[in-house]
């Protein structure tokens, strides 16, 4: 048992149907204002310097530790340093513990920096958005890494953000072969506060977009492998006693908001065909989730595994 | 005067062509615009039929495929795709 506070049901569906939660406001100004100092801010580039070696000199004066995959994340961060009192937060730690259980296993960090105009005025090269993709490359498996975004300071629209596409996690795609997709109907922007937090499936496309501010904008991202099957890891004293089954196409009235209506809910980009599949694959993820094989949700797989038809 | 292509890429909810976009490109060989990823959130048209309207010729459609049996709850890229061109005559 843990004295977490680990994640519902409803906030475990919308996981597993849109690819993220999101947490504004959920780390103190004081981890923000700490994390910023240690990681310092870039120099300004001499003429002619070019943006990987301005970029290349930022990450070499953080304080960030430089660690190899597969440590134990609990031992990555030096005590007291901001990403570690960061994890220790009680939100955040429950919802790592709900999405990847206990003990996560550290896979890879990154200081992401994007630079205003200026920048590349100085030091050369295009001033662009990043092309969306997904991260690693083509995951055939059935559980997910957690990838958690931090935004220590504000984000503003003209800072670009974090672009990101909701509901696009379980796609499985190769890395940035997606890139011809300048824009997805749905697509988010990250505009926030300073101390948002970003929770993401590692399946999610995304990128970084064109900051046309006066100062850069950083983020920070940790990405954590499960030791353990993901199965029942959060507050599963939330789900009902039985499933809200409802009635399906001919409906009178909507019911609310329960488990399989947030795993029914669609994307604005969702292909009429297709998205009723990225129904079924929300519903396998979840049976895994719940560990539930005989879950279903609007009848999508019940149908397709009746015994009669086998 | 020389010819320069613009070229419009529609990702349509299903294979018709007057189905509605949920995702587009557009690449300009005049280089007048340089269009990036995420810099609009909403399609420049609502379906690839208002595209056609507005003059642009469509030169390549996926094809509609059957699915692999065992994968086929299988996802990956966009299904509906659509390449459409203009050409823009510059001053070179």
């Amino acid at each position: 048992m843990t004295t977490l506070p680990l994640l519902g049901a409803l906030d475990m569906a919308r996981f597993t149907a849109r690819g993220f939660l999101r947490f504004d406001a959920a780390v103190p100004d004081d981890i923000n204002a700490q994390f910023l100092e240690e990681v310092g801010e870039a120099n300004y580039p001499a003429p002619g310097q070019g943006m990987l070696m301005t970029y290349g000199g930022l990450l070499a004066k953080t304080q960030i530790p430089e660690v190899a995959p597969g440590a134990p994340l609990s031992g990555v961060y030096p005590q007291g340093s901001a990403v570690d009192r960061l994890l220790a937060l009680p939100l955040v730690a429950g919802a790592i513990r709900s999405l990847v259980g206990p003990d996560p296993i550290f896979d890879h960090h990154f200081l992401h920096v994007t630079f205003p105009p200026a920048y590349y005025e100085a030091g050369g090269g295009e001033h662009v958005s990043q092309h969306t993709h997904q991260d690693s490359t083509i995951d055939p498996s059935e559980g997910f890494d957690l990838q958690i975004m931090y935004y220590p300071h504000q984000v503003i629209r003209e800072m670009g953000g974090t672009r990101f596409v909701p509901g696009t996690h379980l796609r499985r795609v190769s890395e940035v072969a997606l890139g011809r997709y300048q824009n997805i109907a749905g697509q988010q922007h990250v505009v926030c506060k300073a101390g948002a937090l970003l929770f993401l499936h590692n399946g999610i496309w995304h990128g970084g977009g064109v900051n046309h501010s006066d100062r850069t904008r950083t983020m920070f991202k940790i990405r954590m492998n499960p030791r353990a099957p993901q199965v029942r890891q959060w507050d599963v004293s939330t789900l009902p006693a039985e499933p809200a089954k409802r009635p399906i196409f001919f409906r009178k009235s909507f019911p609310p908001e329960t488990v399989e209506s947030i795993l029914m809910t669609p994307e604005p980009w969702f292909e009429q065909d297709t998205g009723r599949l990225e129904y079924v694959n929300r519903i396998k993820l979840w049976r895994r989730l719940s560990g539930d094989p005989a879950f279903d949700a609007d009848y999508w797989l019940t149908r397709l595994e009746n015994p009669a038809r086998a | 005067m020389a010819s320069r292509q613009k070229v419009l890429v529609l990702y349509l909810a299903n294979s018709a062509l007057d189905a509605p976009v949920v995702a587009w490109a557009e690449y300009d060989g005049t280089g007048e615009t340089r269009r990036m990823a995420g810099d609009a959130d909403r399609p420049p048209y609502p379906s690839g039929l208002e595209a056609l309207k507005d003059g642009w010729r469509l030169f390549q459609a996926a094809q509609i495929l059957p699915h692999a049996r065992g994968a086929e709850f299988d996802l990956a890229y966009l299904k509906y795709e659509f390449f459409f061109e203009k050409i823009v005559e510059t001053a070179g």
